[in-house]
């Protein structure tokens, strides 16, 4: 099977890179693109471990097929800070200690920033829902939530 | 993931011409969230040899209003989208809530009403509010286009009426009647993230200024091979004045509409309890948000 090229930006920079069919958006990102901030948790749409912005929204990287890419637009974790300033989300997830080990976190940075960009100044009920997408199996969402709300500025 | 082919038509007339080479069901499959297939071929139930790509069709992604016709809902419209427009927020309710509860927003940023009923699963959450709205499935494929109703679409768990080189163009729902609501509620051990162990969608419309009923549609998802319409409670409201008294022999009714099975989600006893009390539910919520609220003890 022929693989398949694909053009697309990422993080702002234009990419082509070779695909095969089945490979899925994460995987690519990750083998094709080193950019390993993208986890593989579930594979399967459940824990978005894998989260990334497509045209600006937070979708899971795991069930997409990297040959639907094409023409469109990727903001991955790494593309968070901007001209070496950490994302506000970023400080406060170290400020706030909103990490165990860390291996979830950047979807949940990837889904809290897209949800922040449509809607800056959620409640606590709002931002709960918001990442209900992604899956911390150290449990630690307190901080998490607490981390988000700082920067959103609705903090209790 | 076993290998298959990759396709991105841009057009109907490429489309037909790969779908034209399908010989057997579920050879050519199309995506468009690719949230249930995606993990279906990386699980190995579902083994393609085409995976076609239908995003980049126009028609596909069709999102419009039309007087007198109704909502035209094409096959590559995410949930979000369909959520968010203008119509659906105004005219059908249940649809706009199952548009936001599938899965997470990740998912719904992705995932398509029509693939969810393309999908065919039986516990599907977009399925029961377009039923309740009478929904149309358009068709299309190299030998043509056809419209089938929606009751008519699904054949069992997975399974439905689509022919191997037919896909889904789009939904056309009908207006709905003025004085008019519907309701989605499903039942799910947690707040988000799961798979419905019993959804109801209800749909009521009322003489104005009453509670006369004069159209009643109630659809159950999760508790039969497909997502099934609950004809008798329907019958038992239609054309009479709705009181508590009748929404509770509704709940018994819609019970009747249902053949649930034990699984790991739920036992089939359950989710009889779970049709019963969200059939109720949903035509409480469908009285109150029309102006008639009923007193329930």
């Amino acid at each position: 099977m022929p693989k398949i090229p694909v053009s697309f930006t990422v993080n702002g920079d234009p990419v082509e890179i070779l695909v095969e069919p089945w490979q899925t958006l994460m995987d690519a990102l990750r083998d094709e693109l080193q950019l390993t901030g993208t986890k593989e948790g579930c594979s399967n749409g459940n824990c978005g471990a894998c989260t990334i912005m497509l045209n600006g929204r937070a979708i899971d990287s795991c069930c997409m097929l990297a040959a639907e890419v094409e023409g469109e637009d990727v903001i991955t974790i790494e593309g968070l800070a901007k001209g070496g300033e950490l994302d506000p989300l970023q400080r406060a997830f170290i400020d706030y200690g909103a990490l165990q080990c860390g291996f979830c976190i950047p979807g949940f940075l990837v889904s809290a920033r897209a949800y922040l960009n449509t809607n800056p100044h959620p409640s606590e009920d709002e931002i709960r829902h918001a990442i209900a997408g992604n899956l911390c199996r150290c449990t630690g969402y307190d901080k998490i939530v607490r981390a988000i709300q700082h920067v959103a500025g609705t903090a209790n | 993931m076993k290998p298959f082919s990759f396709a991105g038509p841009k057009t109907l007339e490429e489309m037909n011409q790969v779908l034209a080479q399908a010989s057997s069901h579920g050879e050519i499959r199309p995506i468009v969230g690719g949230t249930d297939l995606v993990d279906q071929v990386k699980s190995g139930r579902r083994t393609p040899s085409v995976i076609m790509d239908i995003k980049r069709i126009p028609e596909m992604n069709r999102l419009e209003w039309v007087p007198g016709e109704g909502l035209h809902l094409g096959a590559a419209v995410n949930c979000t989208d369909t959520a968010a427009f203008s119509p659906v927020i105004e005219g059908y309710t249940a649809i706009k809530e199952s548009c936001e509860l599938i899965g997470s927003i990740q998912i719904q940023n992705r995932a398509s009403v029509v693939g969810n009923i393309a999908n065919s699963a039986p516990s599907a959450d977009a399925v029961p509010g377009m039923l309740v709205h009478e929904a149309r499935v358009v068709i299309v494929g190299p030998a043509g286009r056809r419209e089938v109703p929606l009751d008519d679409f699904f054949t069992g768990p997975g399974r439905n009426v689509l022919a191997p080189d037919e896909v889904i163009l789009e939904t056309i729902v009908p207006p709905a009647e003025d004085n008019s609501s519907s309701h989605y509620l499903r039942f799910i051990p947690r707040n988000e993230m799961d798979i419905a162990v019993a959804g109801v969608a209800s749909f009521v419309a009322l003489e104005p200024g009453s509670r006369n009923c004069t159209k009643v549609r109630i659809s159950l998802a999760s508790v039969a091979p497909t997502p099934v319409r609950a004809w008798a409670a329907e019958a038992l409201l239609e054309n009479k004045e709705i009181t508590a008294e009748l929404v509770r022999e509704a709940g018994e009714k819609a019970v009747e509409a249902s053949s649930p099975i034990d699984d790991v989600r739920g036992t089939a006893e359950y989710r009889k309890e779970l049709v019963r009390v969200l059939t109720r539910r949903t035509l409480l919520m469908c009285m109150e948000s029309l102006g008639q609220p009923l007193q329930v003890n």
